[in-house]
C-alpha cells in the first residue's frame, strides 16, 4: 500500500448519506469493473433507514447505513478510507473520532470553513497517527482505475473522456476541486492521463499537501512524472522545490501556480481560495513560478500554454521509452439514468394510473384545472359544494345545484348514537382507536341497509319513470319482485307526522329546481302506498335520491351517464361525506368524555348455545 | 472565509468580556469608547459609565485597522504637555481629523515615512483615558497562527513605537498547538524575556500564560499589545492589533458577541453591487463573489469557481498585456440556483452595460468555468439567459460580444441553449465545451479584436 493512494481492493466509509456521490462511485466501480462496491457503508446519524440502494449498472445494491462511525468500523474492519461529508460544524468532530479509530489510513475531508485551530489539530493528530488527511475543502482523490472519491471527475462521462476509468503516466497534484478537472482533461488530450492525482484543498491550513503525495508518487512506478497546480499564498511549493534540489523527487515535474494577477493589485482584493492570499513576496505567484523554474521544474510562460508544456514532457519520456502505448480498457455503457432520459426526450413508458380531477405537479395544484387558491377563501366566490362538483364530476354547478348538494349534506349530517353506523364509531372510540380507525368502523355499516336507500331509490324510481309506468303499475311491479320500494316507509312519521326534513327538501326544490319531473311521480307513488299504510311515506333517503336525479337532467346529463353516476354508487357518497361530518362529532364526543371500553350486557343477549354434534 | 482584522475597540472589548475567565488576579480598567464624530463623543459623555470621559486626561486615535499611528502623528493625547487633553480637545480634534482625507504611511526609516501613502476619511475613533507610565512599565506582548503545528507567542520587555527597531529584544517562544495547560506554563515560564525585572517576571508571566491562552480559546488569528502596561495587579492595554479566524464564527457567538469585520483604511468601501452579492452569498449555500476592478474595464467576466476564476483573471492580464481592460473579477460555484445566477448576471450585465467604451471597442464577456464537478451546467446557464432576456437591448448598444466555454454535468444542453438564446436575441456569440483548452477563449476574443477591427 505504500506507494499508491488506493487500490482497486480500497473501501471506504462515506459519512453523510450523499447519494448522489455515491452513486457516481459505484458508476465508476461498475466501469472499471471492480469486484466490490468503493463504498462498504454509510454512516448518517440521524438516518431511521437501515441501508440505502444504489444503482450497479442495470443492478441495484444495498449499502449499510449506521448511526455511528463506531458501528460501521465495526461491522467493516477492512474500510480503511473515510469519506468525511459532514458539514463545516461537525467535520472536526468526525474526522476526530475517526482518528481515535485507528481503522482509517486515509480521511477525506470535503467541508469549507472548518475552524483554523480546528484544522490544524486535526490534521496535526493525523500525522501524529500516520493517516493521511485529504482536505478540508476538497473534491478529493482519485488512483484510476482502482477508486475514485465522491464527485471528483465530475459525471462517468467526463471521466471516461478524460481517460480517468484507467491509469495513465502522470501524477497530478492541485489545490482547486474545479481546475483538477480541468487539468485531468488537459492531460488526457495532451497526454495520456493520470495515474494518480489529489486536490489537496484549498483551506489555509490543509491535511497532507503537494510534497506528501509527490513523495509517495516518486516510489510509486505507475507515475512516470508529476504535474503540480499551485496557487498564490502560501509556502507549499517551495517544499517540492527543496525536495527537487535534494535529489528526493527525480521525476520529470511541470509546475504552475495561477494567482499570477494579484501582483496588478492591492492585498485587499482576495482572488481565490481562503490560502490563496500572499503574505510575503516569496509568496506570489511570480516568485514560486520563478523559483519553480529555476529547480528545472517544466513552468510555461502562461497557463494558457499549460497543454503544450505537458506534451512536449510527454512526448519526451515516449520517445525514451520511459512511457508506454496504454491498451484503452473496453467501457462498459452506464445505463442512463431515468429523469435524465425522460428529460432529454429519450424514452417513454406507458402509465399504470389516470387521474383528470387534479394535478399536484405545476405551481399549485389544481381541483379540475382550477387552482386551490382560486376555490379555497371565501371571497373566491366558491363554495364546498362547488368543490365537491369540481372534484366528483369535474364541472362547477349552478348555485342552484350546490346549494341543494350542501342542503343534502347537511341533512344527512347525523342521525343519533343510536344507528349502526355511530354506534359502531363509537364501540370502536371506546376501544382505544383513533379518529380514522373509529370512522372506518362506522362507515363500514353504510349499505344497502343503512343509507343505501339512496341509490336504490334513484335506481327504481327512475327505472320506473323511464318505462311509463304508472304509479299503481310501478307498486305492484315491486310488489311481485318481493322488494319493498327504497325510498319508501319510515318507522314513526307518516302522513299526519311528516317528516320535516323531507318537507324542507321538496320546499327547496319545488322553489328553486328548473323542474322536478321525478319527484312529482314519487309524489303520486307516495299517494298510492300512504293510502294503504300511514306510515308509507316518501322518506329522505328516497327523496334525495330522487331529487339528485331531477337535478342531473335539468342540467343536461344523458340518461346513460345518470346511470353510470348510480351504478358507480356517487349517490351513495353523498351519504358517506356527510354522515362523515356526524361519526366523526361521536368519536371525539367519546375521547372527551374518556368513557371506559364498552362491554356489552349480558342480560341483553338470548344465549342458545347447544352442544355440537360429532360428525 | 479567513482571518479578518478587527477594531482596536473590539479586541478590548473581547477582553474585558472575557476578562475574568483568564486573568484572575489582575484586573483591566476597561475604559474605551468608539464615536464617528466629535458630536457623538460629547453625548456619549454624558451617558452614565461614562463620567470618566469628563473626569480624566484622555487619549483619542483613529481605530481602522491602522498601524504606526504615532509615528502618522495622528494620536492626540497632549495639547501643551501629555495628559492635558480634555473632552472638548477630543471632540474638537476628532472633528478636525475627519474634515478631510489624510495620507496615512505603513513604513518607517526612523521617522521618516517610506513607499506610497494610503489616502482615506477617518471615520472611527477610540478615545480612552491617559495613563501616565514610565517607559519601563511598557511590554510588548502578541501571538500568530502562521504554522500548522505551533502558534507563535511574541514577548518583549520593551514596548512602544519602537518595538520593531528592538526586534532582537523579543522572545519568540514556539507553543504546539496541542500543548496542555502545563505544557503551555512551563514553555513561557521558561522563556520569560531575560530582561524583565526580576520582581515582575511572575505577575508578567501570569499575564503572558493567560494572554495565549485567551489568545488561543477566541481563536484569535493575530493579536499584539504594544504596550501593555502593568501596574501591581493593574493592566492597561495601551495599543492593541488583531485578526479572527472569521470560521470559527458559528463557535463563538456568545464570546464575540456582535462583532465588525470592517472594510481597512484605503480600501475602497464596497459598492452597492458588491454588497448586493455578498449579501446574496451570505444567504446562500453557494458561492457567489464579485469584486469590481475597474468599472470601464472592457473584458468582463462570468466565471464558475474559485481556482477557474483565478485563471482567467490571470490569462487575461497575460494576454491583453495588464489588467487595464480587466474590469471584475468574481466567481459563482457550489451549484447556485438559477435564481441565484440570474440575479448574479444580471448585476455583471448592469454593471457591464452603464457606458460604451471610450475607445469604442466592443466589450467582452467571457463566460468561463472548468469542467464542472457537481454544478448542473444547463441550470445555471438558465439563469444567465434570463439575464441576457432582460438586457440584450443594453448589451447591443454598448456592443458586447460572448465567450462561452464550460463542462461538466448537462454541458451540451447547457451550451446549446445559451447558444440559442443568443442567437434569437442577436448577441454575438462563440460557445466551446471541454475540448477547448479552458482560458483559450480569452485568446480567441482578443483575436477577433484585431479581426474585427473594433
Amino acid at each position: 500500500m505504500s506507494n499508491a493512494l488506493f487500490t482497486r481492493d480500497t473501501q471506504a466509509i462515506f459519512w453523510n448519506n450523499n447519494k448522489s456521490a455515491i452513486q457516481r462511485m459505484l458508476d465508476y466501480d461498475y466501469v472499471i469493473k471492480r469486484e466490490k462496491p468503493s463504498v462498504a457503508a454509510i454512516v448518517a446519524p440521524t438516518s431511521s433507514a437501515k441501508f440505502e440502494k444504489f444503482f450497479f449498472g442495470t443492478d441495484e445494491v444495498m449499502i449499510p447505513i449506521y448511526k455511528s462511525t463506531a458501528e460501521a468500523v465495526k461491522n467493516h474492519p477492512n474500510a480503511d478510507v473515510l469519506l468525511n461529508f459532514a458539514s463545516f460544524r461537525t467535520a472536526y468532530d468526525v474526522t476526530n473520532e475517526a482518528l481515535d479509530m485507528d481503522q482509517f489510513r486515509v480521511i477525506m475531508i470535503t467541508a469549507e470553513g472548518i475552524p483554523e485551530r480546528l484544522a490544524r489539530l486535526m490534521n496535526k493528530k493525523a500525522r501524529k497517527k500516520g493517516v493521511t488527511i485529504i482536505g478540508p475543502a476538497t473534491v478529493g482523490a482519485i488512483t484510476p482505475g482502482a477508486f475514485k472519491v465522491a464527485n471528483i471527475g465530475g459525471t462517468i462521462e467526463n471521466i471516461v473522456k478524460s481517460k480517468l476509468h484507467r491509469p495513465g503516466s502522470a501524477g497530478l497534484v492541485t489545490r482547486s476541486g474545479g481546475l483538477f478537472n480541468e487539468l485531468s482533461n488537459i492531460i488526457a488530450l495532451n497526454a495520456d492521463g493520470i495515474a494518480e492525482g489529489v486536490a489537496i484543498g484549498g483551506d489555509r491550513f490543509v491535511g497532507s499537501t503537494f510534497i506528501d503525495h509527490m513523495l509517495r508518487m516518486e516510489k510509486n512506478p505507475q507515475v512516470k512524472y508529476m504535474i503540480l497546480l499551485g496557487e498564490v499564498g502560501g509556502r507549499e511549493e517551495y517544499k517540492v522545490i527543496e525536495a527537487i534540489k535534494e535529489g528526493k523527487i527525480t521525476k520529470p515535474v511541470i509546475g504552475w501556480c495561477i494567482g499570477t494577477i494579484a501582483k496588478h493589485f492591492d492585498s485587499g482584493v482576495q482572488f481565490g481560495h481562503a490560502g490563496a492570499s500572499a503574505n510575503a513576496d516569496e509568496e506570489t505567484a511570480e516568485a514560486k513560478n520563478r523559483a519553480m523554474k529555476e529547480a528545472g521544474i517544466h513552468v510555461p510562460d502562461n497557463f494558457n500554454d499549460l497543454p503544450h508544456v505537458i506534451r512536449g514532457v510527454y512526448e519526451q519520456l515516449k520517445g525514451e521509452g520511459v512511457i508506454k502505448d496504454i491498451e484503452e480498457p473496453e467501457v462498459p455503457p452506464i445505463p442512463e439514468d431515468y429523469s435524465k432520459a425522460l428529460a432529454a426526450g429519450k424514452i417513454r413508458k406507458p402509465r399504470n394510473f389516470v387521474c383528470t380531477i387534479s394535478d399536484d405537479r405545476g405551481e399549485e395544484a389544481v381541483y379540475a384545472g382550477i387552482p386551490i387558491s382560486a376555490v379555497a377563501t371565501p371571497d373566491t366566490g366558491y363554495s364546498i359544494g362547488d368543490v365537491i362538483t369540481l372534484l366528483w364530476f369535474k364541472k362547477r354547478y349552478p348555485k342552484w345545484a350546490t346549494d341543494f348538494i350542501e342542503t343534502v349534506i347537511k341533512t344527512v349530517a347525523d342521525h343519533g348514537p343510536a344507528v349502526s353506523g355511530a354506534h359502531n364509531a363509537k364501540v370502536t372510540a371506546r376501544a382505544g382507536k383513533s379518529v380514522v380507525e373509529s370512522l372506518v368502523t362506522g362507515l363500514l355499516t353504510i349499505g344497502p341497509r343503512f343509507g343505501g336507500a339512496i341509490d336504490g331509490a334513484a335506481k327504481y324510481f327512475k327505472y320506473a319513470y323511464d318505462k311509463g309506468m304508472s304509479p299503481v303499475e310501478f307498486v305492484n311491479y315491486m310488489k311481485k319482485q318481493g322488494i319493498p320500494i327504497p325510498g319508501i316507509g319510515h318507522r314513526i312519521k307518516s302522513v299526519r307526522n311528516p317528516d320535516k326534513r323531507v318537507e324542507g327538501l321538496k320546499k327547496y326544490a319545488k322553489e328553486f329546481f328548473p323542474a322536478t319531473p321525478l319527484l312529482d311521480y314519487a309524489l303520486e307513488v307516495e299517494k298510492v302506498t300512504t293510502s294503504k299504510k300511514e306510515n308509507l311515506i316518501l322518506n329522505v333517503d328516497g327523496t334525495i335520491g330522487i331529487l339528485m336525479v331531477d337535478m342531473w337532467r335539468v342540467l343536461g346529463y344523458t340518461e346513460k351517464e345518470i346511470n353510470e353516476f348510480i351504478e358507480s354508487g356517487a349517490l351513495n357518497a353523498f351519504f358517506i361525506l356527510g354522515r362523515s361530518i356526524g361519526f366523526i362529532g361521536h368519536i371525539l364526543d367519546e375521547k372527551r368524555l374518556g368513557m371506559p371500553m364498552y362491554r356489552h350486557p349480558w342480560d341483553d343477549i338470548l344465549y342458545q348455545v347447544e352442544k355440537a354434534e360429532e360428525l | 472565509m479567513a482571518q479578518k482584522p478587527i477594531r482596536e475597540y473590539d479586541g478590548k472589548r473581547l477582553f474585558a468580556e472575557n476578562w475574568d475567565n483568564y486573568f484572575k488576579g489582575l484586573k483591566y480598567p476597561f475604559e474605551s469608547v468608539l464615536v464617528r464624530s466629535g458630536e457623538e463623543l460629547l453625548k456619549k459623555a454624558g451617558e452614565p459609565g461614562y463620567e470618566w470621559l469628563k473626569q480624566k486626561p484622555l487619549v483619542a486615535k483613529p481605530d481602522m485597522l491602522f498601524g504606526k499611528r504615532g509615528k502618522n502623528n495622528l494620536v492626540l493625547f497632549k495639547i501643551n504637555k501629555p495628559g492635558d487633553v480634555t473632552l472638548e480637545d477630543a471632540a474638537k480634534w476628532i472633528d478636525e481629523k475627519r474634515k478631510n482625507k489624510v495620507k496615512v504611511y505603513s513604513k518607517f526609516e526612523g521617522d521618516k515615512p517610506v513607499g506610497e501613502p494610503k489616502e482615506d476619511y477617518l471615520t472611527y475613533f477610540i478615545v480612552e483615558p491617559f495613563t501616565p507610565h514610565s517607559e519601563d512599565e511598557e511590554y510588548y506582548i502578541a501571538a500568530a497562527s502562521l504554522d500548522e503545528n505551533y502558534d507563535v507567542l511574541y514577548m518583549s520587555a520593551h514596548g512602544g513605537m519602537e518595538v520593531e527597531e528592538n526586534w532582537d529584544k523579543v522572545t519568540e517562544v514556539k507553543i504546539p498547538i496541542d500543548a496542555s495547560d502545563e505544557e503551555i506554563e512551563k514553555l513561557i515560564k521558561e522563556n520569560i524575556p531575560a530582561d524583565i525585572p526580576e520582581d515582575k517576571k511572575d505577575v508578567y508571566a501570569n499575564f503572558a500564560i493567560n494572554f495565549y491562552k485567551f489568545f488561543r480559546d477566541l481563536n484569535f488569528a493575530y493579536l499584539e499589545i504594544n504596550p501593555v502596561v502593568i501596574k501591581d495587579d493593574k493592566v492597561y492595554l495601551l495599543d492593541l492589533v488583531a485578526r479572527l479566524d472569521d470560521t470559527a464564527g458559528f463557535l463563538m457567538k456568545e464570546k464575540w458577541g456582535d462583532i465588525e469585520f470592517p472594510t481597512p483604511f484605503g480600501m475602497p468601501e464596497k459598492s452597492k453591487e458588491e454588497k448586493a452579492i455578498a449579501e446574496a452569498d451570505a444567504k446562500s449555500g453557494a458561492s457567489l463573489k464579485l469584486t469590481v476592478l475597474n468599472p470601464k474595464g472592457r473584458i468582463w467576466t462570468l466565471v464558475a469557481g474559485g481556482g477557474a476564476s483565478v485563471v482567467y483573471a490571470d490569462t487575461i492580464a497575460d494576454l491583453a498585456g495588464g489588467v487595464e481592460d480587466l474590469a471584475n473579477y468574481g466567481e459563482y460555484s457550489g451549484g447556485p440556483t438559477t435564481d441565484e445566477t440570474r440575479f448574479y448576471t444580471e448585476t455583471v450585465l448592469d454593471l457591464m452595460t452603464r457606458e460604451k467604451d471610450p475607445q469604442g471597442r466592443d466589450k467582452i464577456l467571457i463566460i468561463g468555468g472548468a469542467i464542472a464537478n457537481f454544478t448542473d451546467v444547463a441550470k445555471t446557464f438558465k439563469g444567465i439567459i434570463q439575464a441576457f432576456e432582460k438586457y440584450a437591448d443594453r448589451m447591443k448598444d454598448v456592443g458586447v460580444r460572448i465567450y462561452v466555454r464550460r463542462g461538466g454535468p448537462n454541458y451540451e444542453k447547457g451550451l446549446k441553449d445559451i447558444k440559442e438564446a443568443a442567437e434569437r436575441l442577436g448577441l454575438p456569440i462563440k460557445v466551446y465545451g471541454p475540448e477547448t483548452h479552458i482560458t483559450d477563449i480569452v485568446r480567441i476574443a482578443l483575436e477577433d479584436d484585431k479581426k474585427g477591427a473594433k
